[in-house]
């Protein structure tokens, strides 16, 4: 006799556990069916905004972009499809992230080296290291431009150009290093997090048996440490690329330029750069019908510059994610 | 004499042999061991030979690894461990605020449960040891790794692949690697934690020749489970107990005529 | 000597090698009080943004700033009366100048002081409005009827004869844009967190997951130009409102932008709900979304919550997606008017704003505000992930 199941002679009872809800309807589960339905449409929907962003810019970009497009350096007026260039923006943006790289990826590998090698996990110390991480990526970007003015330029660069003597201001004022700057402390967060997330998924045994072997801290660090957490130290530093590549609202009272005729030269020079000319392109174009080309080219090129690293960091990161998986 | 703590150059020689067959190499004193609040080693008092095997040997959790640990240091690695009592090693006590724990390290070897070698070549697992002790030239990089590597008895299975990565050994060459990289460097002691427990029979039995073999030139201690292990390869067996030392004393009295009941319960295979 | 006779010399002195001392290794010593000096860099830098750009606000907090175009003058003969910092915000002179002025030309600027005030257009001198200093408090927060409107209202009006500097209608703008973005962003990413960590299949998963996160690399004002170019019209046409650049297609641009943030936190609490829970869930017989709905969604609750709230933080300072889309400041609640948030401002008026003058002080007081407004929403859901992981794991 099935005692799962009452007599059918008996009144059907209030459906009260929805386990038993579902034992009765195997077939056809209406709130199960609808759920899933919900939630992986809300999934799709994600997915085909970015698809659609993707796509739009692509096909739009495509054709506009030319050898001549980047490889010219444009006259004042840049808004003339035939004549203008991003050359200049190419240069700026890529000479602004690699300053910053110079800054951020030091600074940040041995943060992260002090907070997993050194420090002890309960110290306060560590705690007010962390949580000062945690909140400086949250600190909205414009936040950033703020701080790199008041700090970067109106004290630090006016202190300088008293020192020096200047006559006229060189450092007091928005230049191509106080841009980077401002992006190294912006992206400390993300170097910090992803060489943390590489350094903890190094077996403690390897540095227990070099340790044993009598290498001093150091010694380990460097020698055993370092070389496993390569990878994750350059997904760190990819990350904050791709992240400050694309940055605008932190460079735009620190270091970005509307137009110059010549290519930065100097760390205190002002720069043209590829986000802030999509700002530019979109919102101050004479007419935006005959810019529309352009401006999608420009795009595009800054997705590539942008998209490109961040795909690549992606992949290093699940690789590292899942070695951090299969150790746990 | 023993107290000496500033090396006095002259008489170091002299008196450092004189330890040597005065008192035992290694003199544990009292030695308990807390982790945060909790006790895990409690007054342990121990003296161990030259050039002798000794097993410790007890039921999981009950010290061995922790006290293993104590011999070289590895335990300043974790937070809030707190350490009482006196351990000496050839007359001087280790955990003198003076003692240089990297040079500790380097005379007192380890080899770990779980095998370690590094994401390395098998020739660079064991020249990393060597070049760390100052060892530079190729020359004499090569001979001792090929002396080392001969002595844990992997030379004939890698000698052809010198230079291709450990991690595609096999788990007991993995472990014999680990034995061999900690050999290379010539340490007095070696700490050995269960070496043998992730290996299969045949792997097992070619570390426990191995460990016979050592014997001759190293002073050891192996932590082990297998209680056969310990009787065939030790001279001496210390039996612990939660943290406490029962009984120590010359294997074969420990195996065949315990003087403790607890003891012969855990020899006998009654729990544990 | 060869290495095995240094080892055997070695061994002949005994056990006396092992005291040296941490003396013995500067190096080491040296090595690691860098790196801890170095680490303390990320503690170094929040204190400095604080320090920085609460120093360019303070005198609108200590109340220093004066916009009133007619002011009573100082008798230049009063001049000992009045302290060096009463004087330097008086004459509008930094500390550093002031310390090479001799009594001399002080007096000299405070003349010039009354000479400006002569030179003060009659028509100022009857109009209420250039009396008041407009960047008190007062007038920063509360509605003020000017001359020429018929009832108090919230302006802010940087530029011009009298600058009206109301933050009213730029927290409302930043409030608003920031609410339809999270009403928009935060269903849609729980929902694909959801349906990411408990529903879809494993295979599905390693694609999706990373798809999403793609997301947040899209630079802002990539978002900011799609959306001005193609949201913008699209919506128009679909739900036929008049202005076409609104608070309501910059909020659902800013959605895009907060989708991979809430996604990310969202997915992670829900995924670090542990297996035991679910799997005793469906041993019991439940389908994997009741599974999901009733045991990993109330359990993951707190999380969820706190990615809503670090998404809202992420919003507020979002700044060149509204900056592209809407940027005009009229005071309104309704989503189809445009809208001006705080870090728009910043952003539109910092160029424009005299360096040290009361509008360049009003810009810094706001990302002042801001700077607050994140860093309380940061540490609320921080708190709130801390205390949901401790509890998963006491309960483990
Ligand atoms: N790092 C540690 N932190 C806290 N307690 C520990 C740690 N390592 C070991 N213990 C505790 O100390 C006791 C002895 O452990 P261990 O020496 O590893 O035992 P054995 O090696 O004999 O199995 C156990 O109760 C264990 O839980
Ligand atoms: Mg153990």
């Amino acid at each position: 006799m099935n005692t799962l199941t009452p007599p059918e002679y008996l009144p059907e009872p209030p459906s009260s556990s929805p386990t038993t809800r579902h034992f009765r309807a195997e077939k056809f589960d209406f709130w199960s069916f609808f759920f899933s339905g919900l939630t992986g449409l809300a999934t799709l929907f994600i997915i085909g905004i970015l698809v659609t962003i993707l796509l739009n810019i692509i096909v739009n970009g495509w054709s506009a972009i030319s050898w001549h497009f980047v490889s010219t350096i444009p006259k004042k007026d840049f808004f003339d499809a035939n004549t203008t260039g991003v050359l200049p923006m190419i240069v700026g943006t890529s000479f602004r992230v690699i300053v910053m790289t110079i800054f951020v990826i030091p600074v940040g590998v041995i943060t992260a080296i002090y907070l997993t090698e050194y420090a002890a996990n309960t110290s306060n110390v560590t705690r007010i290291i962390r949580a000062a991480v945690n909140n400086l990526a949250g600190v909205p970007s414009i936040v950033f431009g703020l701080f790199g003015l008041g700090f970067f330029i109106n004290f630090v660069g006016k202190h300088m150009d008293a020192l020096l003597h200047n006559p006229t201001a060189v450092w007091g004022q928005p230049a191509l290093i106080w841009a980077s700057l401002t992006l190294a402390v912006m992206t400390l967060p993300v170097v910090i997090v992803a060489t943390e997330e590489s350094l903890k998924a190094i077996p403690p045994g390897l540095r227990e048996a070099s340790l044993a072997l009598g290498a001093t801290k150091l010694e380990t660090i460097l020698k055993i440490v370092l070389p496993q957490a390569l990878p994750g130290i350059m997904t760190g530093g990819i990350l904050a690329v791709s992240r400050a590549a694309g940055e605008v609202a932190p460079i735009l009272f620190t270091g970005v330029a509307y137009y110059m005729a010549s290519l930065p030269q100097h760390l205190s020079d002002q720069f043209m750069d590829l986000g802030y000319h999509v700002f530019v392109l979109s919102t101050q174009s004479p007419n935006i019908e005959q810019t529309r080309p352009i401006l999608y080219a420009t795009v595009l090129v800054l997705l590539i510059l942008t998209f490109a690293l961040n795909i690549v960091a992606i992949l290093i990161r699940a690789r590292v994610r899942k070695k951090l998986r299969a150790l746990g | 004499m023993a107290e000496t703590l500033i090396p006095k150059p002259a008489t170091s020689a002299a008196s450092g042999a004189a330890a040597k067959t005065a008192t035992p190499l290694i003199d544990i004193d009292k030695v308990s061991l807390y982790y945060g609040a909790s006790k895990a080693l409690k007054s342990i008092s121990l003296k161990l030979e030259e050039k002798v095997v000794t097993a410790f040997i007890g039921p999981s959790g009950c010290g061995k690894s922790t006290l293993l640990r104590c011999l070289n240091r590895m335990n300043d690695l974790i937070d809030n461990v707190r350490i009482e009592g006196s351990m000496r090693i050839g007359g001087h006590n280790i955990y003198d605020p003076n003692v240089d724990v990297i040079e500790l390290r380097k005379r007192v070897g380890m080899v770990f449960q779980k095998s370690n070698p590094f994401p390395k070549s098998i020739y660079e697992n064991v020249a990393y040891g060597l070049r760390l002790h100052g060892v530079k030239s190729k020359a004499d990089l090569d001979a001792r790794i090929e002396e080392s590597l001969t002595a844990s008895a992997l030379w004939d299975e890698v000698k052809d692949r010198l230079h291709s990565s450990a991690l595609g050994l096999s788990g007991g060459q993995q472990q014999r690697l680990c034995i061999a990289r900690a050999i290379a460097i010539k340490p007095e002691i070696l700490l050995m934690d269960e070496p043998a427990s992730a290996l299969d029979p045949i792997a097992t039995s070619r570390v426990e020749d191995l460990i016979l073999d050592l014997k001759k030139e190293f002073t050891i201690v192996i932590v082990t489970h297998n209680m056969q292990q310990a009787a065939r390869i030790s001279d001496q067996t210390a039996f612990f107990y939660i943290g406490e030392l029962v009984e120590y004393g010359a294997t074969q009295k420990i195996f065949t005529n315990p003087a403790q009941k607890r003891t012969e319960d855990y020899v006998s295979g009654r729990f544990g | 000597m060869t290495p095995s006779e240094q080892n055997d010399s070695r061994r002949t002195s005994g056990w006396m090698g092992i005291q040296r001392g941490h003396q013995a290794r500067p190096g080491e010593w040296l090595a690691e009080k860098f790196i801890f000096l170095v680490s303390l860099s990320a503690i170094l830098m929040v204190l400095l943004i604080f320090l920085f750009v609460a120093r360019e606000a303070l005198p609108v907090f200590l109340g220093q700033t004066d916009t009133a175009l007619v002011k009573k003058p100082i008798p230049p003969d009063d001049l000992d009366k009045l302290s060096p910092a009463k004087l330097e915000a008086y004459l509008e002179i930094t500390p550093e100048q002031f310390a090479k002025m001799t009594k001399a030309n002080l007096h000299d600027l405070m003349e010039m002081k009354v000479e400006e005030q002569d030179d003060v257009p009659e028509k100022f001198r009857n109009d209420p409005d250039a009396h008041i200093n407009t960047t008190e408090w007062k007038y920063l927060v509360q509605p003020h009827q000017w001359k020429g409107y018929d009832k108090p209202e919230y302006i802010w009006q940087p530029v011009g004869e009298i600058k009206k500097f109301n933050i009213i209608p730029l927290v409302v703008g930043t409030l608003k844009v920031t609410l339809i973005g999270l009403l928009f962003a935060v269903p849609l990413a729980v929902g694909a967190a959801i349906y990411v960590s408990q529903l879809a299949r494993p295979r599905f998963r390693e694609f999706l997951k990373p798809a999403i996160e793609l997301l947040s690399g899209i630079p802002s004002v990539v978002v900011g130009f799609f959306a001005l170019l193609v949201m913008a019209t699209v919506l128009q046409s679909l739900f036929h409102y008049q202005t076409r650049l609104n608070a309501f297609v910059a909020g659902l641009a800013l959605g895009f932008a907060v989708i991979p943030v809430i996604f990310s936190i969202a997915e992670d609490a829900l995924t670090s709900v542990p297996r035991t829970y679910t799997q005793a869930a469906l041993a019991l017989g439940a389908s994997r979304w009741q599974t999901a709905w009733q045991i990993v969604l109330p359990a993951a609750l707190p999380g969820v919550f706190a990615a809503a709230v670090l998404g809202f933080g992420r919003a507020i300072g979002e700044t060149m997606i509204v900056l592209m889309v809407c940027s005009a400041s009229v005071m309104s609640w309704s989503v189809f008017d445009s809208a001006r948030s705080i870090t728009t401002t910043i952003a539109a008026e910092m160029a424009e704003a005299v360096s040290g003058g009361p509008h360049y002080r009003i810009l810094f007081m706001l990302g002042a505000l801001l700077f607050a407004a994140t860093f309380i929403s940061n540490m609320i859901g921080d708190l709130v992930i801390h205390r949901f992981k401790n509890k998963l794991e006491g309960k483990k």
